[in-house]
C-alpha cells in the first residue's frame, strides 16, 4: 500500500498535508506506483470492471431512492411513476436493474477467474475469503432490492426466499416472523428491506477495501501463478492496468447499455409487472437468473431442512476451499488434469442453472441431483485428490520466464486467448 | 491481568470481572430493544382474529378470506369428497398428523379431524403450503384437492400432503362457528 509508493510531496501544501495524513502516499502506493505483474490477462480486469459496477449501482441506487416510495400501498405505483413521469426515471431504472444483472455477470467471471489461476491459494487465503463474504453480501442486497417494486415475483420471491428460514429445528418459525415482521411477507417486510438494500451496498464497499488490502498485501495472482522475483517481473498499475481496465471497462459498458437500452426487460420477469397479491401465487416461480444455480441445489434435495442446508453448504464450501485443494502448484494453466475437472465443473454450474429455470419435475429433478452431487464432489474428492494424482507440467522460473520464451509466452489454454471474450 | 503472581484474587480483581461482566448485561440489555422492535407490531398483532358469513358458499364452492396477512380457505365440500377423503387409511399419509389448532397437537389426520368439528363438510385452512409458502391452486392435483405450482405439492380434498416436497398438511387455523352462518377465525 503507502509502503509502495515512491512519492515524494513538492509543493509546500503537499508536504504540510502528508506529515498529517499520509493520504496522497496511501492513494499513489495503491493505485498508480502498484508494482503489478506483467502477465496479467484481460481475465484480471473484471476486478475493476466490478468497481465500477459498485459505483454504478449506488449513484443511480441513491437517485432512484429520491423517487421511491417503501409502502406495500404505494411502491408499485412509485415504480412505475419512476418509469413514466420522473425525468430519465426509465433510464436510471433499466440501468439499476440490468446493473445489476451485470454486476453478477462480472463477479461470476472474476470468481471462476480465481478459481482457474489458484488465486485462493496461499498467501491469498483472506483476499477470497472476503472475496466470498463480497459475494454473500451481494446476494443479500440483490435480493432484498428485487422485493422493492412489490410485482408478483417481488412478494413470492420474498415469501420463498424468507420461508427457507422456517427449516431452521426449533427457532425457525419465530426467525421467519422477526425477518417478516408479521405473519405474512407484508409493509413492515417491505420497510426493512428497502433499509437494508441502501446499508448493505456500504458495508460491500468497506469489504472491498479490506479485499484490495489484503491482495495488495501478499501482491497480485497471475497467470503463471509464480510470484514476482524481481523488479523486472512487475510494471506500475498506472498507466498499464488503468488503461487496461478502462479498455476492459468501456467494452463492458457496451454490453451493458445494449441491455439496458435494447432489451432492457430480458434478463427479468414480466410477473413483476403485475402488483403483488398476497392470495395468488403466480404459476411458475423462478428467482432471478443469477441466483438459479442454488435455486437448482435446493430443489434437487428432497427434504426441506436438508435443500435449505444444501444451498447454503455450496457457498459455504467456498469459504475452506483454500485448504481443498492440495496441489502446490498455483495456476491451473499447468495442471493438465485440474483444467479439464474446472471446464467440467464450470458446465456443471451452467447446467445447475439451466436446471433451476426449468419445473422441478420428472427428469430435471434427477438431472439436478447428478448435477449438485458434481458440484459439491467437485471441492470435497476431486481437488482434495487431484493434488496427490496430478502430475504438474513445469512452473516457469519467473514470469520474465514464461512471457519473454516461446513466442506466444502465454500458459495454454484460457489464457492463451483472452482477446476473444 | 497484572496481579497473577499473587496467589489470591485481591479486591480490584474483583471489582475489574464485576465491571465487566456488568457491562456485557448492559450492552444485551440495550441489543434487545434493536432486534426485538423487527418482531410483529402492536397493530399487526390487533388484526389477530376475523368473522366471515359463509352463507352465500354452496356446496363444492371455495372462498378464500384474508386472516393475518395470510389466504384462508374455506369450502363447503361436496359429499364425494369428503367419502374420498374418509376412505384414505392415516397410515398412506406422508403426514400422519391433524395440524388442527382446534384439536391436540398429536391428533391423527383422519378426515373428521382435519373438517369443522360436527359439521364435516367444511374444510377451513390456511392456504400456504408448507414447503415455502405459496399459495396452492384449487380444486386441482393428483388427488383432486390443491396443487402448489411452486415446488410440486399435491394435497388431498381434506388439505392432507400426498406428494411432493412439502411435510405438513395445510394448517388448520383456530376456528369456531360463531353462528349458524359465521365462522370466526382466529
Amino acid at each position: 500500500m503507502a509502503g509502495h509508493s515512491n512519492y515524494v510531496p513538492q509543493s509546500a501544501a503537499a508536504k504540510w498535508l502528508e506529515s498529517r495524513l499520509p493520504v496522497i502516499s496511501l492513494m499513489r502506493g495503491s493505485f498508480v506506483d502498484f508494482p503489478t505483474p506483467k502477465n496479467l490477462n484481460y481475465w484480471w480486469t473484471f476486478g475493476g470492471i466490478l468497481f465500477f459496477m459498485l459505483i454504478a449501482q449506488l449513484i443511480t441506487g441513491i437517485v432512484l431512492a429520491m423517487h421511491y416510495t417503501p409502502n406495500a400501498g404505494l411502491a408499485f405505483d412509485s415504480v412505475e411513476h419512476i418509469m413514466r413521469d420522473v425525468n430519465f426515471g426509465w433510464m436510471l431504472r433499466y440501468l439499476h436493474s440490468n446493473g445489476a444483472s451485470m454486476f453478477f455477470i462480472a463477479v461470476y467471471i472474476h470468481i471462476f477467474r480465481g478459481l482457474y489461476y489458484g488465486s485462493y491459494k496461499a498467501p491469498r487465503e483472506i483476499s477470497w475469503i472476503l472475496g466470498v463474504i463480497i459475494f454473500l453480501i451481494m446476494m443479500g442486497t440483490a435480493f432484498m432490492g428485487y422485493v422493492l417494486p412489490w410485482g408478483q415475483m417481488s412478494f413470492w420471491g420474498a415469501t420463498v426466499i424468507t420461508n427457507l428460514f422456517s427449516a431452521i429445528p426449533m427457532v425457525g418459525d419465530a426467525i421467519r416472523t422477526w425477518l417478516w415482521g408479521g405473519f405474512a411477507v407484508d409493509n413492515a417486510t417491505l420497510n426493512r428491506f428497502f433499509s437494508l438494500h441502501y446499508l448493505l451496498p456500504f458495508m460491500i464497499f468497506g469489504v472491498v477495501i479490506l479485499h484490495v488490502w489484503a491482495f495488495h498485501t501478499t501482491g497480485n495472482n497471475n497467470p503463471t501463478g509464480v510470484q514476482p522475483k524481481t523488479k523486472q517481473d512487475t510494471i506500475p498499475f498506472h498507466p498499464y492496468y488503468t488503461v487496461k481496465d478502462f479498455f476492459a471497462i468501456i467494452v463492458f459498458m457496451i454490453v451493458f447499455a445494449w441491455f439496458a437500452f435494447y432489451v432492457p426487460n430480458y434478463m427479468g420477469h414480466p410477473d413483476n409487472y403485475i402488483e403483488a397479491n398476497p392470495l395468488v401465487t403466480p404459476a411458475h416461480i423462478v428467482p432471478e437468473w443469477y441466483f438459479l444455480p442454488f435455486y437448482a441445489i435446493l430443489r434437487a434435495v428432497p427434504d426441506k431442512l436438508g435443500g435449505v442446508a444444501a444451498m447454503f453448504g455450496a457457498i459455504a464450501v467456498l469459504f475452506v476451499l483454500p485448504w481443498l485443494d492440495t496441489s502446490k502448484v498455483r495456476s491451473g494453466a499447468y495442471r493438465p488434469l485440474f483444467k479439464q475437472f474446472f471446464w467440467i465443473f464450470a458446465l456443471n454450474a451452467v447446467a445447475l442453472g439451466y436446471l433451476g429455470a426449468m419445473p422441478a419435475e420428472g427428469t430435471y429433478v434427477l438431472l439436478a441431483r447428478i448435477c449438485t452431487v458434481y458440484y459439491f464432489a467437485h471441492f470435497l474428492i476431486i481437488l482434495p485428490m487431484l493434488g496427490f494424482l496430478e502430475k504438474p507440467r513445469p512452473v516457469p522460473t519467473s514470469i520474465s520466464e514464461a512471457v519473454l520464451k516461446s513466442g506466444s509466452g502465454k500458459p495454454a489454454g484460457a489464457a492463451a486467448a483472452p482477446e476473444t471474450k | 491481568m497484572v496481579h497473577t503472581d499473587q496467589a489470591e484474587p485481591t479486591r480490584r480483581d474483583f471489582l475489574y470481572i464485576a465491571t465487566g461482566a456488568m457491562g456485557v448485561v448492559g450492552a444485551g440489555a440495550l441489543v434487545w430493544p434493536f432486534i426485538d422492535q423487527m418482531n410483529p407490531d402492536a397493530s399487526a398483532l390487533a388484526l389477530a382474529s376475523i368473522e366471515v358469513d359463509v352463507s352465500a358458499v354452496e356446496e363444492g364452492q371455495s372462498i378464500t378470506v384474508k386472516w393475518r396477512g395470510k389466504p384462508v380457505f374455506i369450502r363447503n365440500r361436496t359429499e364425494t369428497e369428503v367419502e374420498e377423503a374418509k376412505a384414505v387409511p392415516v397410515a398412506d399419509l406422508k403426514d400422519p398428523l391433524a395440524r388442527n389448532a382446534n384439536l391436540p397437537a398429536d391428533a391423527q389426520a383422519t378426515d373428521p379431524n382435519r373438517g369443522v368439528a360436527g359439521q364435516e363438510n367444511w374444510l377451513v385452512q390456511v392456504g400456504i403450503c408448507t414447503h415455502l409458502g405459496c399459495v396452492p391452486i384449487g380444486d386441482s392435483g393428483d388427488f383432486g384437492g390443491w396443487f402448489c405450482p411452486c415446488h410440486g405439492s399435491h394435497y388431498d380434498t381434506a388439505g392432507r400432503i400426498r406428494k411432493g416436497p412439502a411435510p405438513e398438511n395445510l394448517l388448520i387455523p383456530p376456528l369456531e362457528f360463531a353462528s349458524d352462518s359465521t365462522i370466526k377465525i382466529g
